[in-house]
């Protein structure tokens, strides 16, 4: 890590640029405290990746840049979308579409948890007022031949992040470890604002709700993903995927068939949501994605790991 | 003497594993002082999420010199070996000692060892305790683990405190150097805390906000859970499983009680109880003022406590914070919202699980696998229908509570049983109720709840058939089929309940034995071990009485159809209905399969099948009197007494066979059974030593059980003196030992006379205490057979009794190894008859004493 962070840092300070930024008052202010934060923090702070994905992990900067020995530290938001999860706007807790705040340290720094609990006071939550707690929450993805041990950290018994130490990733060690922190944005927006319904969180601070940004986004989109969605045309995109998976780790260009995994995973999620999968294929379904994700993974280590070596003598994977 | 102290600092240890990480942390410490001959007063070791701490006291500052002497080769013996002697104690061959070993000149090495500092030999322990530490699950961390080498840890390790009597032990592991400071509490304390000793450690630590004994912790959260629920008037539902969570959860734990939305209450207490307490680690409350005495520390509760009558659920929860907060209402209130948003989502279940009936969401049983050879959850269900259904109509599970008293004998638990009151049901009533029990048992796990809550599986059933206005006979069933689930969990006794529980359990057994699925070793994927512990506590304690593999043959052809169904994809209706008729007798090994369009031998399939469906009777019969042996020597029943009762085989009435270890328990332990052993064990070694190895097996109605006419038909072959005798390849000529002549045809003849009552065949006149042997068997082997048919085995044993003085008499004034032929196989036969007799009670060559 390039700068460290002292525990009580004022957030105004670590950013010249916020002047006036106050994250408690509306869900963009916090997302660019964060910015700031682990900008400060040396962090690359990237966009979202531009492809429908079920996590902040499935981005190519934390599955990928885990595999090898090169040190990789970056933050992003990334929009999830999960198809089950929807319900018509109707629920104030469930979207099918919200967004995590992915935080990737590698190696883990020795003071990762003291960086973390500096960036919630950032945010404006204050570790003597509120009961911050590091509660056991080990991490598995058979998808990606994945897993690390962590914690989901509480506040007031709400969990608000995920806090993972990846182990493996694609089926290989991770040499070096990094650290994987996941925030749940609106949670904690909810949390930090004070709102019992995530579509009455203050969006921009200047009086543009969650609701007003995507409400009719959620009813639609659940719809859709629940009524609507072609299934055989599904089903043909997932069968498209994996060929065009296929042909890319034989074209020698392992990242472009991540994308292609990623593609077959979320048009596996939208066929569960569709109900058209039945238990039994479930599992066919599943071992066929994960065969495409590790492969993927697999080829992308086999790619670079000449690369990785030279840089790293010593070093093998 | 000092006192070390060595603290771990590190980031979370999971609750549920800091227990484990004490006991380790003491292995290790006391595996090190052992090794280097150091003992220590007390250890002591405590865990908060953070670290793990040690304090040894009383150890010595210095380890005592030692002085050993080892021999080696003689002098003048090769140098090579001299030299080798030299290197493996550090020596060098100038400082070899010569001694005389028996007269001959030795090379011997003198080493000396002086004291070590214990500070220098704490050193060189604590990195060896870190890395051999073992953690339910490690990982690699930072900078280090670009090695696959370095440290493994169950969350990063930070810190090491080492003070012998407050000096610092200095070590380095892995970049981490110990020192005497430490950290204080995440939020209530800044920069590091310094320990000046052993002593001074709690304290500095409690100045830090950390209160390092976790039994203190356990102790505050639970007597401050009970303080909060007691001041909002209130009964804390004790839980001690939570309580320990807790503390391994919290450095400073402060209950605080909030409050939840009381509309949430319509919810079944179970299921908030469950939310609060999986989900968010909160204890509950309910409304009834505390029993005198209730509240003591020495019970411990159950994991989950039952709610009974009067206690009804409070809309309160107590978590348990980490902190001191500046306004402890913001931490109660977020608190309050997550649980809110849980119970809402248990609502939402609760009440969308009540919209379909169970015979609706049974129907999506359909769906599951219950296993890929077995087919799916629906065509077990059907199974433990029929299996119900049947044990209630062959009058196996009665209309009456029948409750098997500890230590009775049957007679007597019958007795008592008939004294319960009788539900007033006829058998086909019964029957009816527990098949409809048995069709809706499984259908709640499809329900929301169940899918959320798995644990919740029959209670949930037992409220939506209420809800539904089901009899309560079935929804009492479906609540308690599992039962009972350990071995601490109470046993069904309510008919139907007991009807669906055992079906439910027996088919399991039966099925993964048809399909060659046995537990072996440790491996028992499908739990069958405790599925036929289960079984055997609800045939016991209800005293149930039924031919075990009478009920295979019932329950194990509509098995054969679902396997034809799940994974033959040819002749399933074939399979299916030769399974399905009521053909099959899967006890007789001479079963044909018919013909038919099926071909039962050169399908392999078909072959598989048949050969697994015709071998699992014998083999779960056997599994399941293994475990009651398992089960009754955990009891605390002698093992030799289950070995002598178990050893005879052939009796799957498995209450019956339970009564007669009782009454050899008792029997064995008069003076009558003492002595009668005695006399039972002079004869078998003049038996043995004579070659009669092999006991006689016993004729007509053999075994232990009297009435076990599918086996006992089964072997109508003459029964064999010496196993292998004919194949023996020494042919022995007769004249070293009469009883060499064992397994010959004319012995054998003489062997049946000497057997066959009264007294008949003797070609000489016997001796009076010989006859008087011959009269005592001829009296008390029809009046055993007799008791033993009454399933008396009191009176069994009683009649072997009265052998007891004619068979001391007969040791004391007849010689067996007579000069005569005649007379020593008669009277060795007259001993195996003896011995023999004995055995239809008991095999008492597996007795001790």
């Amino acid at each position: 890590m390039n700068a460290s962070v002292s525990d009580d840092a004022n957030p105004a300070a670590l950013s010249s640029g916020a002047a006036g930024r106050d994250p408690r008052s509306s869900f963009q202010d916090m997302i660019l405290t964060l910015h700031d934060f682990w900008s400060a923090n040396g962090c690359v702070i990237l966009q979202p990746y531009d492809m429908r994905m079920g996590a902040g992990t499935f981005h190519t900067a934390t599955t990928l840049r885990a595999l090898g020995p090169e040190p990789w530290n970056a933050a992003f938001v990334q929009p999830c979308r999960r198809p089950t999860d929807g319900r018509y706007g109707e629920n104030p807790n469930r979207l099918q579409h919200y967004y995590q705040y992915q935080v990737i340290l590698k190696p883990s720094p020795a003071d990762i948890q003291d960086l973390y609990l500096s960036s919630l006071r950032a945010i404006g939550i204050d570790p003597l007022k509120h009961d911050i707690r590091f509660v056991e929450d080990d991490w598995e993805s058979p998808t990606l031949g994945a897993w690390g041990l962590g914690w989901e950290v509480w506040c007031d018994g709400m969990e608000v992040t995920q806090f993972t130490y990846f182990q493996q990733m694609g089926g290989f060690d991770c040499k070096p470890v990094a650290g994987e922190l996941t925030y749940g944005l609106e949670r904690l927006a909810m949390y930090i604002q004070g709102v019992d319904n995530v579509y009455d969180l203050d969006f921009n601070g200047q009086g543009v709700s969650y609701g007003n940004v995507f409400l009719e986004n959620e009813k639609q989109m659940s719809k859709w993903n629940f009524e609507v969605a072609d299934t055989d045309g599904l089903f043909d995109l997932f069968n498209k995927a994996e060929a065009e998976c296929r042909n890319a780790l034989n074209g020698g260009v392992p990242i472009a068939a991540y994308e292609q995994a990623i593609e077959a995973s979320h048009v596996f999620n939208l066929l569960q949501a569709r109900g058209v999968i039945s238990v039994q294929e479930r599992a066919s379904y599943m071992g066929r994605v994960r065969d495409l994700a590790r492969s993927s993974c697999e080829a992308y280590a086999q790619k670079m790991a000449p690369d990785w070596e030279a840089k790293f003598p010593g070093w093998s994977l | 003497m000092a006192d070390f102290l060595l603290e771990l600092l590190g980031e979370e240890i999971p609750a549920r594993m800091q227990k484990g990480a004490r006991a380790e942390l003491e292995r290790l410490l006391r595996r090190e002082l052992d090794a280097a001959g150091v003992g220590a007063d007390t250890i002591t070791v405590w865990s908060t999420p953070r670290r793990l701490a040690l304090i040894a006291r009383g150890l010595p500052l210095e380890t005592e010199a030692v002085r050993e002497e080892a021999k080696g080769p003689p002098v003048g013996a090769p140098d090579q070996a001299v030299d080798g002697f030299c290197r493996k104690n550090g020596v060098t061959r100038d400082q070899l000692e010569e001694r005389q070993v028996k007269g001959r000149a030795t090379y011997f090495a003198v080493i000396e060892r002086p004291g070590q500092a214990v500070s220098d030999l704490l050193a060189a322990a604590i990195p060896a305790i870190i890395r051999d530490f073992s953690w339910p699950k490690s990982m690699r961390w930072g900078e280090a683990s670009i090695s696959t080498e370095s440290l493994k840890w169950v969350r990063p390790l930070t810190g090491i405190v080492a003070l012998l009597d407050g000096e610092l032990v200095p070590v380095v592991m892995e970049g981490i150097a110990s020192g005497r400071e430490t950290m204080g509490h995440r939020f209530h304390s800044s920069g590091p805390v310094t320990i000046r000793d052993a002593d001074d450690y709690a304290n500095a630590l409690e100045a830090a906000h950390v209160i390092v004994d976790h039994e203190k912790r356990e102790g505050l959260i639970r007597d401050g859970a009970r303080r909060a629920a007691q001041a909002a008037g209130l009964t804390l539902v004790e839980d001690e499983g939570l309580v320990v969570e807790n503390a391994g959860l919290t450095e400073w734990p402060v209950p605080l009680l909030g409050r939840f939305d009381e509309e949430f209450l319509e919810v079944p207490p179970e299921v908030i109880q469950l939310t609060a307490r999986v989900n968010q680690k909160y204890f509950v409350c309910t409304r009834a003022p505390a029993k005198a005495g209730a509240s003591g520390d020495g019970a411990q509760p159950k994991e989950v406590p039952a709610f009974a009558g009067t206690h009804t659920l409070a809309n309160a929860f107590i978590c348990t914070a980490n902190i001191v907060a500046s306004d402890p209402a913001v931490v109660v209130d977020g608190n309050r919202k997550v649980l809110a948003a849980r119970l809402a989502d248990a609502r939402f279940f609760w009440e969308l699980d009540q919209k379909t009936s169970l015979e609706e969401h049974a129907k999506k049983l359909e769906r599951i696998t219950f296993h890929e050879k077995l087919g799916t959850v629906a065509d077990k269900v059907e199974r433990v229908a029929k299996l119900a259904r049947w044990l209630c109509e062959e009058g196996i599970v009665g209309p009456e509570r029948v409750p098997a008293k500890a230590g009775t004998s049957i007679d007597e638990a019958q007795d008592a049983g008939r004294s319960q009151p009788s539900l007033g049901l006829t058998r086909e009533e019964l029957a009816d109720l527990a098949e409809q029990a048995a069709r809706l048992c499984k259908a709640d796990l499809v329900t929301e709840m169940v899918g959320e809550f798995p644990e919740l599986q029959g209670l949930m059933g037992g409220y939506y058939a209420e809800k539904e206005g089901l009899p309560q006979e079935v929804s009492d069933a479906i609540r308690d089929h599992y039962k009972p689930v350990g071995q601490g969990d109470e046993v069904p006794t309510a008919p139907v309940t007991v009807a669906v529980s055992l079906a439910d359990k027996l088919d399991s057994l039966f099925a993964f034995f048809a399909i060659s699925e046995r537990p072996s070793g440790s491996k028992d994927p499908f739990a069958l071990r405790r599925s036929a512990l289960s079984a055997l506590r609800l045939i016991v304690e209800n005293n149930l009485r039924f031919s075990f593999i009478e009920s295979m043959m019932f329950g194990i052809p509509p098995i054969g159809g679902s396997i034809a169904r799940a994974i033959s994809k040819t002749q399933v209706t074939e399979i299916e209905s030769f399974f399905a008729s009521e053909a099959i007798r899967l006890t007789d090994a001479e079963l044909t399969f018919p013909k038919g369009s099926l071909d039962w031998e050169g399908n392999e399939f078909l072959a598989d099948l048949k050969a697994s469906v015709l071998a699992s009777p014998q083999l779960l019969a056997d599994f399941m009197t293994d475990r009651l042996k398992v089960q009754q020597r955990e009891a605390g029943v002698r093992h030799d007494l289950i070995d002598a009762v178990f050893a005879l085989g052939g009796e799957d009435d498995l209450v019956r066979l339970l009564a007669r270890v009782k009454a050899l328990q008792s029997f064995i332990e008069t003076d009558n059974g003492a002595n009668l052993l005695a006399g039972y064990k002079r004869a078998a070694n003049i038996l043995k030593k004579e070659g009669y190895d092999t006991p006689l097996p016993v004729g007509e109605g053999s075994g232990v059980g009297g009435a076990a006419p599918a086996r006992s038909n089964t072997h109508p072959q003459p029964l064999p003196l010496r196993e292998g005798a004919s194949d023996d390849p020494l042919e022995q000529t007769g004249e070293e030992d009469p009883l060499a002549l064992a397994g010959k045809p004319d012995f054998d003849d003489a062997l049946r006379a000497a057997q066959s009552p009264p007294g008949t065949g003797l070609s000489y006149t016997p001796e009076p205490s010989e006859k008087a042997l011959i009269d005592a068997l001829d009296a008390a082997e029809p009046k055993a057979a007799a008791a033993i048919e009454a399933e008396d085995f009191e009176g069994a044993m009683a009649a072997l009794a009265s052998l007891r003085e004619p068979i001391d008499r007969f040791f004391d004034n007849v010689i067996v190894n007579a000069p005569e032929a005649d007379k020593r196989n008669a009277r060795l036969a007259l001993l195996a008859r003896f011995r023999n007799a004995v055995h239809r009670v008991a095999d008492f060559s597996r007795i001790e004493g």
